[in-house]
């Protein structure tokens, strides 16, 4: 991209990054074509979880296959209380050497929709033992500004249920969470395809998490790309500027000099 | 002494052996990277693992980094 018309950084906690797309790393057909994507995507924040050895499941080496080269974010996924999600968000410090963790708290298996009183309590935890906090979270203001001022270095509200593709359901509250917190606001959950990331990114959100959008497409490389492409396509269009919507038109082409007969 | 130890969720007999003991002994790569473990709710650092000493009804998780979104 011409660099007279990049985006701007996108900066969680002091730490730049070119890319305002985090992806995920689980349920690609293989391997291969989960670095595939990856790379297609731009993305330099990957995610991991966290599970007993014994329950090994295509995760062999996943550390020395990715730690290297991206930004490894840990997730809480599975937990269902603070307590769960603490000491996870801690063995995850230990096997990684980081002290960043997606922050994931949920009710039940179903929805899979955050436990918002079990989340301030783990993010209050977590941000007291000197964790970077980014929690996922519901598409609610009031939740969202708890989450910062406890102390979270971004809030990452869900657009949708988890891998659910559903794409953007509340761009209101989206907007009413972007206006009422300083922090970024990277939506987590529920993008499906390239035009819900760009709406998100329009609506001035600072980055989109996803994962199954890209693992399940048919061809997953292909729609790595699309989503980078949507992503910075929709930030361009925020930092730019939309025209107000207006009823009745308004010609493009000057009047003046037009012919009368 | 005489006693169990859970390991992931599963009963074995205690014996007195270090955490890497442990480790090493369930055939987890000690070298491999994205590693840990917490015996009783509490993180122990790699570095300690071969100082400390399992105890009766200790309840033990190994984890490693896997797949997730």
């Amino acid at each position: 991209m011409d660099a007279k018309v990049a985006t701007n950084s996108l900066v969680i906690a002091g730490k730049s990054f070119s890319s305002r797309l985090m992806i995920g790393t689980s349920r690609y057909p293989n391997q291969q074509i989960m670095m595939d994507a990856i790379e297609a995507s731009g993305a330099e924040i990957v995610t991991v979880a966290v599970r007993r050895v014994s329950l090994e499941a295509g995760g062999e080496g996943l550390f020395d296959l990715l730690g290297d080269r991206f930004h490894l974010l840990p997730n809480t996924a599975g937990c269902f209380t603070a307590r769960d999600a603490v000491l996870t968000a801690e063995l995850a410090r230990e096997a990684l050497g980081t002290n960043w963790v997606k922050l994931e708290v949920i009710g039940d298996d179903e929805t899979l929709f955050p436990d918002v009183e079990q989340l301030l309590r783990g993010a209050e935890e977590l941000v007291a033992k000197g964790f970077i906090v980014l929690p996922y979270c519901n598409d609610d203001p009031i939740t969202c500004k708890k989450l910062e001022d406890i102390g979270c270095a971004a809030v990452m509200p869900l657009a949708a249920p988890i891998g659910s593709g559903m794409g953007i359901r509340n761009p209101y509250n989206l907007r009413i969470i972007r206006e009422k917190v300083s922090v970024p606001v990277i939506v987590d959950a529920g993008v499906g395809t390239a035009s819900d990331a760009a709406v998100a990114l329009e609506l001035g959100c600072d980055g989109i998490l996803l994962n199954s959008a890209v693992a399940g497409a048919r061809d997953p490389v292909k729609m790595a790309r699309a989503m980078r492409l949507g992503i910075e396509a929709g930030r361009l269009a925020f930092e730019a500027g939309r025209i107000p919507r207006k009823l009745y038109a308004t010609a493009s082409t000057p009047v003046d000099g037009a012919i009368e007969l | 002494m005489s006693g169990n130890i859970r390991l992931n969720g599963e009963d074995q007999p205690w014996s007195d052996q270090t955490l890497r003991d442990l480790v090493a002994g369930a055939g987890v790569d000690l070298d491999k990277g994205g590693l840990a473990i917490a015996r009783n709710g509490e993180v122990v650092p790699r570095a300690d693992w071969a100082q400390t000493r399992l105890e009766p009804n200790d309840s033990i998780e190994i984890v490693h980094i896997v797949r997730g979104g």
